[in-house]
């Protein structure tokens, strides 16, 4: 198995992950049990998938990284594993220190459903080189706790290293309080770490992979990441 | 028996809602007095929720069965065969009374109960609706209640990962006193995988699993669901049970995963009256009785009796009989997803319940006496006296509508019909990546995959719909529209509607006006049904939905589920192109009776409501799913409320883009009736090729005529003598629209 899609209890977007990484783009993956203490040995990429993990009724993904698999996902990362969270995933690596920063209530205290407009404000990462630099994606958002937040010390590097992948927007493209659904700072709706390996945001890519089902822009994101896979492997090879 | 528990007697057997007869009846199938737990055994089994009792004999009348129909009522949910070897299981059920009470936790449960009911039967569910009713919005009270209701729909469905793809939302006075919430789902399984509530195989272990039992919800079956509201209701606030998603999820998971085995042999949900219900249901069932130790119980709170772990409603717990020896193998399943299993008891031969509690027997009662033959009334049933009057209207008394257009906005920017999205934002209408059309259109569509996650061509078109203005002016009127308008709007996306489930909400039925609306609703549910092909495979009926003596307007839901061949062939309710032409399908009469516009502009809920021409309906149903799958209709929409004006206006506005058309629509009826009366049986389509369109409706014997063609940025209707009786911006109408319910509400809405 070459992308491993963890499987928490309460994850509900699990199946949905490997469903469009498997039937829809075509890649060979699993899920993998929460408490495996070792990810499969053929593992290339991780899935953090959305859902509430053990109900998010503390802290979202504050259970979550406890558990077993989550230290083994840690040292993939440290090895320099490509890892993807989405959503409660994206919590999840907050939780775990893998990224910085945290997500918060939403501004509006509401739960929000919608599709969102994402700009892609770096392009030459790993999650996003299928995309454009300045391209809107359309990608829904699904969540009750996605506000992004983070020191200003912490902002400040992420903007200065252009860790800032993915940002709400207008459907042209420009970025305004209005179309931030969350109250993010800095409408920020997706980060990677500082060694570029690790990416996490709120939208569900997972969800927009079908023209008639959500549209297709959520498998440039994941096709990126079957890109980089595959090219690691050749390098290896 | 324990010192602490009261003697029982007729007094004690009125305080739990029993009648004097029933009494005298338990003492004859007993032989001698109750224990107080057999008491409380028998008043939530023959409470109106668990046992029927008012409407058994009428609902024996509706027509359940096709070829297509796996299962019908009885089951915890009905089973229809949609191919490829798959059946859709489906239901809706009420949570009127809890939610009025504590709105939150009384709607989230509500959800979890019928995600149960599903997945009892080996079926994963994929999709739920809501159809919520509320008083007026001008109340604070109401707009608690509306947000309270929307937080616990979504919060529980939302963690427990079922998408809400849809639902209804109405507003009316006579909701004041007791708000409806209904809640359906519909799951996927293997047609040859169907599971039942049955306790078979004399030996084989009784397995308790899921959450452990407490104190929450006893009597919430008896006295909260089976009584009307009064000054003490709020005191009835203990009988409300609270919902954890995160352990149905997790019991979801454990159930599917064991019924891939062959472990399981029947399996119940605990869910009104708990653990006394399921285990008789599944004993009846099965013509098995049941030995039960309560000390192997898991629970939340120590010292709790053997009455109160008979009678909580604790939420998220299963009842499952196992084949004997796999014990081990099915407790382990759900070891692994956190949720406790214990082994309480036995199947037996002997037709009895025996219930054991600290060395004591507290219970023995023969089955058959209390679950299947527990009563069934033939109450008197009379017609209201002023339903005549009530039905009496006079069209020349009704001033002319003096500003269409005025009144199209004012139309708009009702909570009946303005857009919901405020609602079905805060629900997760995608988890399951199945939805290829969710909230805000006629139905919703859902494309079906297998359990392993193959897709398949298949959707399932979900739509679910009650008039209760048309149903207070004439019950079997509406209820006929409910059906006929719950299976247009499955039609409407090119789906074939296949079968209904319903939620019968009225008042008390010991109340002879009540009992004959009531009555009247089933007969006209079974006419629709038969008329239409579409079979009644499960139901609920809500009564008592009354406070004070006021009850509310007879709301028989009706949920249709469609299935559609193609998913990628469908159409959508809003205007797709530029250029189309607009084709009005159906008759429109001159029918002002029950309108919202009458209610609205003139303050009159009268008269007749619009007639319902099931023939005709079915020919319309027919040729809109020829109609998509040939490609001539890309767009249709239901005409309901708020007649064909607001028709075309939605047409034009709740699309991802707005579309303007030009309409034309010389006719003889007075323009007010051919604007805003709402005679059923209509759609607005549109497609490319005008001629086709009304070839293909004259070949199936719709009445069809080209009223326009869509375009630009305003909708023109014109009266065919070149002046126009509307003619309006999209911007302003999509505001005033979408703004509706924010504005009410005092949140955020579409800005200028």
């Amino acid at each position: 198995m070459r992308f491993a899609v963890v499987q928490f209890p309460g994850s509900n977007d699990d199946r949905d992950m490997a469903f469009a990484l498997k039937s829809v783009l075509g890649v060979d993956a699993e899920l993998v049990w929460h408490r495996d203490p070792e990810l499969p040995p053929t593992t290339r990429a991780v899935l953090l998938p959305g859902g509430f993990s053990y109900g998010d009724y503390l802290r979202c993904g504050a259970m979550a990284r406890f558990s077993p698999i989550m230290a083994a996902v840690r040292r993939f990362a440290d090895a320099g594993g490509l890892v993807l969270g989405t959503c409660n995933g994206f919590q999840v690596l907050c939780e775990a220190g893998l990224l910085p920063g945290v997500l918060r209530r939403n501004r509006g205290l509401h739960f929000v459903c919608e599709t969102s407009c994402l700009r892609v404000d770096n392009a030459e990462t790993s999650f996003t080189s299928r995309a454009r630099a300045g391209q809107v994606l359309r990608i829904p958002i699904k969540h009750g706790e996605g506000a992004y937040y983070a020191t200003a010390h912490e902002i400040e590097t992420l903007e200065a290293n252009d860790q800032v992948v993915l940002r709400y927007c207008e459907p042209d493209g420009s970025v305004t309080d209005a179309a931030n659904p969350n109250g993010s700072l800095g409408n920020i709706a997706g980060i990677v770490n500082a060694a570029g390996n690790v990416f996490g945001l709120m939208p569900h890519p997972e969800h927009a992979v079908e023209a008639a089902i959500g549209g297709t822009d959520g498998a440039l994101l994941l096709g990126s990441l079957i890109d980089a896979v595959e090219s690691g492997e050749r390098t290896l090879a | 028996m324990s010192a602490a528990e009261p003697s029982v007697d007729l007094a004690l057997a009125r305080a739990h809602g029993l009648a004097d007869d029933e009494w005298e009846r338990i003492l004859e199938i007993l032989g001698r007095t109750p224990s107080y737990s057999e008491l409380g055994i028998f008043s939530v089994m023959w409470s109106e929720h668990c046992s029927y009792k008012s409407s058994k004999l009428h609902l024996k009348q509706l027509p359940t069965r096709a070829e297509f129909v796996l299962e019908g009522p009885g089951e915890n949910a009905g089973a229809i065969a949609i191919g490829d070897g798959l059946a859709a299981v489906f239901k809706i059920e009420s949570h009127n009374h809890p939610s009025f009470v504590e709105p939150k936790q009384g709607a989230a449960t509500g959800v979890g109960g019928i995600l149960r009911d599903i997945f009892t039967m080996g079926a994963r569910p994929v999709a739920s609706l809501d159809s919520i009713r509320f008083g007026p919005l001008d109340d604070a009270r109401h707009r608690h209640l509306l947000a309270g209701v929307v937080e616990g729909i979504g919060s529980y469905g939302n963690c427990v990962g079922v998408a809400t793809v849809g639902g209804e939302t109405g507003f009316h006075e006579c909701y004041r006193g007791n708000i409806l919430v209904n809640a359906f789902n519909v799951g996927i399984v293997d047609a040859d995988r169907i599971f039942r509530a049955t306790a078979s195989g004399v030996g084989n272990p009784v397995i308790y699993a899921g959450s452990k039992t407490g104190r929450d919800g006893i009597h919430g079956a008896s006295l909260l669901a089976s009584a009307e509201f009064d000054e003490e209701s709020d005191a009835k606030r203990p009988t409300v049970q609270v919902g954890d998603p995160f352990t149905e999820k997790c019991l979801i998971e454990a159930c599917l995963e064991l019924m891939r085995t062959d472990s399981i042999v029947g399996i119940q949900d605990m869910g009104a009256a708990g653990l006394t219900c399921s285990s008789f249901e599944m004993a009846s069932r099965g013509g098995t009785g049941i030995e039960m130790n309560l000390d192997r119980v898991p629970r939340r709170a120590a010292g709790m009796t053997p009455y109160e772990l008979l009678l909580s409603e604790s939420q998220e717990r299963m009842l499952l009989v196992a084949r004997d020896g796999e014990e081990e193998r099915v407790c382990e399943v759900f070891h692994r997803w956190g949720l406790d299993a214990m082994v309480v008891g036995r199947v037996t031969a002997d037709g009895r319940m025996r219930i054991h509690s600290d060395g004591e027997e507290v219970v023995d009662i023969p089955v058959d006496p209390v679950a299947a033959s527990s009563p069934e009334l033939d109450r008197p049933a009379r017609e209201p006296a002023e339903l005549r009057e009530r039905q009496k209207l006079d069209p020349t008394s009704v001033a002319p509508e003096e500003d269409p257009e005025a009144a199209l906005e004012a139309l708009l920017d009702t909570p009946e019909l303005g857009s919901k999205a405020w609602i079905w934002r805060q629900y997760d209408q995608l988890v399951q990546g199945n939805t290829v059309l969710g909230p805000g259109g006629d139905a919703a569509l859902v494309r079906v995959k297998r359990e392993d996650g193959t897709p398949t061509r298949k959707a399932l078109a979900l739509s679910v719909d009650c008039n209760p203005r048309f149903c207070f002016l004439d019950p079997r009127t509406g209820t006929l529209a409910a059906v006929a308008e719950a299976a247009r709007n499955v039609a409407c996306t090119g789906a074939r509607p296949m079968a209904l489930t319903n939620c019968l909400n009225f008042g008390n039925p010991e109340k002879p006006e009540i009992m004959w609306q009531l009555r009247e609703a089933i007969r006209a549910l079974g006419e629709a049904a038969e008329a239409l092909g579409t079979p009644v495979v499960s139901g609920n009926v809500s009564l008592y939905n009354e406070t004070l003596g006021v009850p509310i307007h007879p709301t028989p839901t009706v949920a249709m589920v469609g299935l559609l061949d193609d998913w990628e062939r469908h159409a959508v309710s809003h205007f797709t192109a530029p250029d189309l032409a607009v084709v009005l399908l159906g008759e429109t009469r001159e029918e002002l009776g029950g309108s919202l516009w009458l209610a609205r502009r003139r303050g009159l809920e009268q008269g007749a409501p619009p007639a319902v021409d099931l023939p005709a309906e079915l020919r319309l149903q027919r040729l809109l799913a020829r109609g998509v799958a040939e490609g001539l209709i890309t767009s249709a929409h239901d005409v309901s409320e708020g007649g064909l004006a607001v028709a075309l206006a939605e047409c034009c506005i709740t699309g991802p883009e707005r579309l303007g058309a030009e309409i034309e629509l010389a006719d003889r009826l007075r323009p007010d009736a051919l604007l805003f009366g709402e005679s059923t049986g209509r759609v607005v389509a549109a497609g490319a090729d005008a001629a086709a369109l009304l070839a293909a409706a004259e070949a199936g014997g719709v009445p069809a005529r080209a009223i326009g063609r869509t375009g630009g940025d305003r909708l023109r209707i014109g009266d065919g003598r070149g002046d126009a009786w509307i003619d309006a911006g999209l911007a302003r109408l999509h505001r005033l629209w979408s703004n509706a319910l924010p504005r009410r509400l005092a949140e955020p809405g579409e800005g200028a």
